[in-house]
C-alpha cells in the first residue's frame, strides 16, 4: 500500500451554509478529501445576509466576503465559478456540468439554496422585474435606483423591508406591497407589525397591507403594478420578495426523496447514503430553514457527518432581527395567543417602545421586542433553555438589568450571562469563547474578535455585545486610570481602599470613612462587608468586627432562605463524620421538626428550614455531640472536601482524608474574599475533585501536587499547578501562605481564580513557592490572625454573644388581645 | 385620630445600624435603628418577595433586603432605584431612650 488515497468531497453551490461547513471540516480533518465546490455564482463566498446594507450603501462587495480567492488555494480547494451542475449521476458517482465538466465524487453535497417565489402574474418577466437573493439582484437594483424613479416592493416580510429601505436610502421612492394585514405577520405580533409600518413610513416608504398584486404592466420594460382593487402604481423597479422556496430540481432529477425540501436526515444525509443536503436547499424533520444560524448548526453536523464523527442535529428555534438602521426589533419562538399561555407587555409609547413576552408553564416561549431589543439575547437564552422564570416574573420584562435589586451597567449585564449564553446568534458563538479567545489570543478589537471567532462576522447585530465584552475584560487593563469605584459611596477602587487603610492605618469604618471621604454618611451594603473584611484582614488584633456590617448570614452563622428560614450545617472534618455525630443530627431534626436534611456537594450535611428562634437551642445540641459550625454561610474556609486515599484505597498514594482534616483544622475559621472550598484527592484519578476547587491537593508517590484557582460555579475552570511539595507539612505551609496572599490582596468577593487571574499566577507562585522567606511571612501572618478568629461562632452566640441577633425586642400579641 | 403607644423596649436594646423584631398580632414589624439614632418602624416583610427586612444591612436611612437586596427607605417604606414598591410604614416614637409604637396602627395598617 503506498500513499492513502483521499477521497474526493463535490459540493454544488458556494453561500454560507457550505462554506461554513468547509471552514469546520477542514479544521477537523485539514487532509480527508479534496474538494470541489461548483458555484453558478460567478464569485466566491460571501456573507448574503449583508446584502441589504450594500444595496443602503452602507457596506461594499468587497466588505461582505467571507472567503476570498486566496483561501480557495491556500486550502487547495478548486472552486468552479459561474459553473451550473445540471445532472447527478448516482450510480457512476458523477456530476455533469453546463460546461461540460464530468466530476466524480465520494461524498457529494449539494447546497443549492433556494429560488425566490416569483408570483404568477401576468408581466412577472418583464425586464425590471427582479427579485432580492445575490449580488447581481442588488446591482441590478442600486442601477436601477440611479434613476430615483418609483419603485414596488412586493412582499412586506424581512427581505422584502430590508430591500425597500435599501431603495429609499438610495433616493427612490418605494411603495410596499403586503398581502396580510401587518407586517412581517410571521415574526411579528400585530402590534409590532403596526409600529414597524409606522417606523418604515416614517422614512418616506408607503405601505399598503392587504393590498394583492393582479399585474406588473409595461410593454418591455416594467411601467406599473396593478392591484386587485384596481389601483395602479407606477413603478420602474419591481423587487419580489414574496418568498423562497428550496431549490429541489437537481434533486429530484436525480431521484432523492423530496418533499418542500430535499429530504434529510439527522446526519443531514439525504435518501442516498453518499448525499447530503445542505442549508436552505434541505428539510430537516419537517422544517426548512432560511435564517443563517440554523444552517450553520446544520453544517456543524454535517463536518462531523463527513468525518465519521457522532453527530445530530435536532432542529433549531430561530430569532429574527431586522438589519435596517435605525429600526430595532426582535423575535423569537412562538407568540400565538392560547389558554394555557400567559402574557407580559411593556408599552412606552413615549419612546416608541414596547415589549411582549409569551409564557407558557413559567417559561420564555416567545417574545416580540420593538425598538428596544438589548435583552433579546438574555430572553432569547431563557427561551431555548427552557428556564423557569416564576422567580423573576414581576420584573423580567424590564429585562436582565432590573434582576437582582440594583440595575447594572449594559455592560455588566452582559457581564452576567453564563458563559455558554450565545451572544452571536449567526454564527453560534458562545460569551465563553469570545472571553477565552479575547484573553488567549489578546485580542484586542472587535475586528480582532470577528477574525478570531467568527462572532459578529455575519449579521452584525451582536457588535454591540462583543463591544461590552471587550470593554469587560480590557477596560482596566487599557485604561489603568479608570479604575471601578467599589460602589456609589466613593470614587476609590478595591485596591486603592485596601492600600489606603494600611498607610494612613485606618483601623475603624468610621475612621475610614472620614478619611477617605466618603459620599455618604453610613456607606452601603456594597462597601460596608467589603470594608469590614479588609479591617478584619489587615488589623486581625485590633479591628472590632463590625456585624451590622455583615450579611444577615454572617451575623447569624446560618444561611437565610426564600422563607426567611435558615439552613444549619455543622463542620465535618474532611467529610468525616461518625455514628456519635449523625445520631446527634438526627436527634436535631426530630427535636426541631426540620422539615429537610440534605447531603451538601462538599461531604457535609445540610439541616434546611430551622426557625431563626430555634438556631441557638440548635447550635447548643450540636455542640454537645462536638460540632462546631461549618461556616457554610460565610466568605471563610468552607470544606475541605477529601477521598479516602490510604486508609481504604488501593491506589490512594498517601493519607488523603487525613491531610484534609489537617488543612481544615488549621484553616477554619479564617475570614477570606470570598469563600474558600479545598479538596484533597489520594491519587491522580481524582475522585475528590480536587481540579475544580479554590485549592486542590492531588497526592502521588513523590508528595504532593499543590493546585490553586479551579472554579465550578458561575465559570468553570481546571485549577492551575501552582508546584509540588514532598511532605505533608511543607504542603500546609504553601497551601497557607497561599491562602494569606489570597486575603491580603484579592478583592471582596473575588474568588481565588480571579484574583490569579488578575494579578498573575507567577507573581503568585514566586511569593509562596519560589521565596521562603516570603512564604514564611504570609505563613507566620496567617498563623498570627488565627489567634483571633478560630473561635466557634455557634458556641460563643449559645453563651449569650451578640444575643439581640436571635430573639424578637417584644412580643406584644397578648397585649393587643388583652386590649 | 387616637395613637396607642406601646413602649418595646430600650434605645439600646437595638445595635446601631440594625433592627429588631417586635410580633404582633398581624404579623413581625422590623424595628430600626440608624447610625445617629433614628428609629423607624416597617412591616417585616419586602414588597418584592417577602423577605425580612429586620434581617438586612442599614445603612443612612435605607435597608437592603437580605434576600434580592431591594433597598426600602426606612422613612417612607418605599423601594428605591428602579424597583416599586412599598412596606408598611409604622409610627413609632424615642422619649428618653425608650421606644415606643403604635399598636392600633400597626393592626390597622398590616390589616
Amino acid at each position: 500500500m503506498g500513499v492513502l488515497m483521499k477521497k474526493k468531497l463535490v459540493v454544488i453551490g458556494n453561500g454560507m451554509a457550505p462554506g461554513r461547513m468547509l471552514e469546520n471540516l477542514l479544521e477537523a480533518a485539514p487532509e480527508a478529501y479534496d474538494v470541489v465546490i461548483f458555484n453558478a455564482e460567478p464569485r466566491v463566498n460571501y456573507d448574503r445576509i449583508m446584502l441589504s446594507p450594500v444595496l443602503s450603501g452602507e457596506k461594499t462587495f468587497e466588505q461582505i466576503v467571507i472567503h476570498g480567492d486566496g483561501w480557495y488555494i491556500k486550502h487547495g480547494i478548486t472552486l468552479y465559478k459561474g459553473v451550473k451542475i445540471t445532472a447527478i449521476d448516482r450510480a457512476a458517482k458523477t456530476v455533469i456540468s453546463n460546461t461540460g465538466v464530468v466530476e466524480t465524487y465520494d461524498k457529494l453535497v449539494i447546497a443549492t439554496g433556494s429560488v425566490p417565489f416569483i408570483i404568477p402574474v401576468p408581466g412577472n418577466t418583464l425586464a425590471g422585474v427582479l427579485s432580492y437573493r445575490d449580488l447581481d439582484d442588488v446591482t441590478a437594483m442600486m442601477i436601477a435606483a440611479k434613476s430615483k424613479g418609483n419603485a414596488v416592493v412586493i412582499g412586506g416580510g424581512l427581505l422584502g423591508l430590508e430591500a425597500a429601505a435599501g431603495l429609499a436610502e438610495q433616493g427612490m421612492k418605494v411603495t410596499v406591497i403586503h398581502i396580510m394585514p401587518t407586517l412581517m405577520e410571521r415574526q411579528l405580533d400585530p402590534t409590532a407589525g403596526h409600529l414597524l409600518k409606522k417606523n418604515i413610513q416614517d422614512r418616506g416608504i408607503t405601505v399598503l397591507n392587504g393590498a394583492n398584486t393582479k399585474a406588473i404592466l409595461g410593454s418591455a420594460h416594467v411601467e406599473g403594478v396593478e392591484l386587485v382593487d384596481g389601483t395602479i402604481i407606477p413603478a420602474s423597479l419591481v423587487v419580489m420578495a414574496v418568498g423562497i422556496r428550496p431549490n429541489v430540481a437537481l434533486a429530484k432529477e436525480a431521484g432523492l426523496t423530496i418533499n418542500r425540501g430535499i429530504v434529510v436526515d439527522d446526519q443531514i444525509r439525504t435518501s442516498d447514503p453518499d448525499i447530503f443536503a445542505l442549508g436552505e436547499c434541505g428539510e430537516h424533520r419537517g422544517t426548512v430553514y432560511g435564517l443563517v444560524a440554523p444552517l450553520y448548526e446544520m453544517a456543524g453536523i454535517l463536518a462531523k457527518t463527513l468525518v465519521d464523527e457522532e453527530a445530530t442535529y435536532k432542529g433549531s428555534v430561530t430569532a429574527t432581527k431586522l438589519k435596517v438602521t435605525g429600526i430595532s426589533l426582535f423575535s423569537a419562538g412562538d407568540f400565538a395567543e392560547g389558554d394555557d399561555r400567559e402574557e407580559i407587555v411593556l408599552r412606552d409609547a413615549q419612546n416608541g417602545i414596547y415589549k411582549r413576552l409569551i409564557l407558557k408553564d413559567n417559561k420564555i416561549v416567545g417574545a416580540v421586542l420593538y425598538g428596544e431589543t438589548s435583552d433579546g439575547a438574555w430572553f432569547f437564552d431563557m427561551l431555548r433553555r427552557g428556564t423557569d422564570i416564576s422567580q423573576m416574573r414581576d420584573t423580567l420584562i424590564f429585562g436582565q438589568s432590573y434582576q437582582g435589586g440594583t440595575p447594572l451597567d449594559p455592560s455588566a449585564a452582559v457581564a452576567a450571562l453564563p458563559d455558554d449564553a450565545e451572544i452571536c446568534g449567526c454564527n453560534g458563538i458562545c460569551k465563553g469563547r469570545i472571553i477565552g479567545d479575547i484573553e488567549k489570543f489578546s485580542l484586542k478589537t472587535v475586528d480582532d474578535v470577528r477574525a478570531r471567532t467568527k462572532a459578529s462576522a455575519s449579521c452584525g447585530s451582536c457588535t454591540g455585545l462583543v463591544e461590552q465584552l471587550l470593554k469587560s475584560k480590557l477596560g482596566d487593563a487599557y485604561n489603568p486610570s479608570a479604575v471601578q469605584p467599589m460602589c456609589g459611596c466613593t470614587e476609590l477602587g478595591h485596591d486603592d481602599v485596601r492600600r489606603l487603610i494600611k498607610a494612613k492605618e485606618l483601623k475603624t469604618i468610621p475612621a475610614l470613612m472620614q478619611e477617605l471621604n466618603w459620599k455618604s454618611s453610613g456607606g452601603c451594603a456594597k462597601c460596608r462587608p467589603a470594608l469590614n473584611y479588609y479591617l478584619l484582614a489587615d488589623w486581625p488584633d485590633e479591628y472590632v468586627d463590625d456585624n451590622q456590617s455583615r450579611f444577615i448570614n454572617e451575623r447569624v452563622h446560618a444561611n437565610i432562605q426564600k422563607d426567611g428560614t435558615y439552613s444549619v450545617v455543622p463542620r465535618m472534618w474532611g467529610g468525616v463524620t461518625s455514628a456519635h455525630e449523625l445520631r446527634a443530627i438526627a436527634d436535631v431534626v426530630d427535636k426541631f421538626a426540620i422539615p429537610t436534611v440534605k447531603c451538601t456537594g462538599g461531604q457535609r450535611i445540610d439541616l434546611l428550614g430551622v426557625k431563626k428562634d430555634d438556631l441557638l437551642a440548635v447550635w447548643s445540641d450540636l455542640n454537645a455531640a462536638g460540632m462546631v459550625s461549618g461556616h457554610a454561610y460565610a466568605k471563610a474556609l468552607r470544606t475541605v472536601k477529601t477521598c479516602v486515599g490510604t486508609d481504604w484505597c488501593r491506589f490512594g498514594t498517601q493519607d488523603s482524608t487525613g491531610l484534609g482534616i489537617k488543612l481544615e483544622k488549621f484553616l477554619w475559621g479564617s475570614w477570606t474574599p470570598a469563600k474558600l472550598k479545598m479538596a484533597v484527592s489520594g491519587c491522580p484519578r481524582n475522585c475528590s475533585e480536587a481540579t475544580c476547587k479554590d485549592v486542590g491537593v492531588i497526592c502521588v508517590d513523590s508528595g504532593y501536587e499543590i493546585h490553586f484557582a479551579g472554579a465550578a460555579g458561575l465559570d468553570i475552570k481546571g485549577t492551575e499547578v501552582l508546584g509540588h511539595a514532598k511532605t505533608e507539612e511543607e504542603a500546609i505551609e504553601v497551601i497557607t501562605a497561599l491562602v494569606q496572599l489570597y486575603r491580603e490582596q484579592g478583592r471582596y468577593l473575588e474568588r481565588i481564580y480571579k484574583w490569579a487571574k488578575r494579578v498573575g499566577s507567577p507573581s503568585i507562585k514566586s511569593a509562596v513557592l519560589e521565596n521562603p522567606e516570603k512564604r514564611k511571612a504570609l505563613f507566620d501572618r496567617f498563623v498570627f490572625s488565627q489567634k483571633f478568629s478560630q473561635i466557634d461562632p455557634w458556641e460563643e452566640r449559645t453563651r449569650g454573644f451578640e444575643a439581640h441577633q436571635f430573639a424578637p425586642l417584644a412580643d406584644i400579641t397578648r397585649m393587643q388581645a388583652a386590649e | 385620630m387616637t395613637n396607642t403607644w406601646i413602649k418595646i423596649g430600650q434605645l439600646d436594646d437595638i445595635p446601631r445600624q440594625g433592627s429588631r423584631v417586635v410580633k404582633t398580632a398581624s404579623g413581625d414589624v422590623a424595628v430600626f435603628r440608624t447610625a445617629d439614632d433614628q428609629v423607624f418602624a416597617l412591616h417585616d416583610k419586602c414588597p418584592h418577595k417577602g423577605g425580612p427586612l429586620s434581617q438586612g444591612i442599614v445603612h443612612g436611612t435605607s435597608v437592603t433586603c437580605p434576600l434580592h437586596n431591594w433597598v426600602i427607605g426606612l422613612d417612607t417604606g418605599e423601594a428605591k432605584g428602579n424597583d416599586k414598591g412599598c412596606a408598611y410604614r409604622f409610627e413609632i416614637k424615642l422619649v428618653d431612650g425608650q421606644v415606643f409604637l403604635d399598636v392600633k396602627n400597626t393592626v390597622r395598617a398590616v390589616a
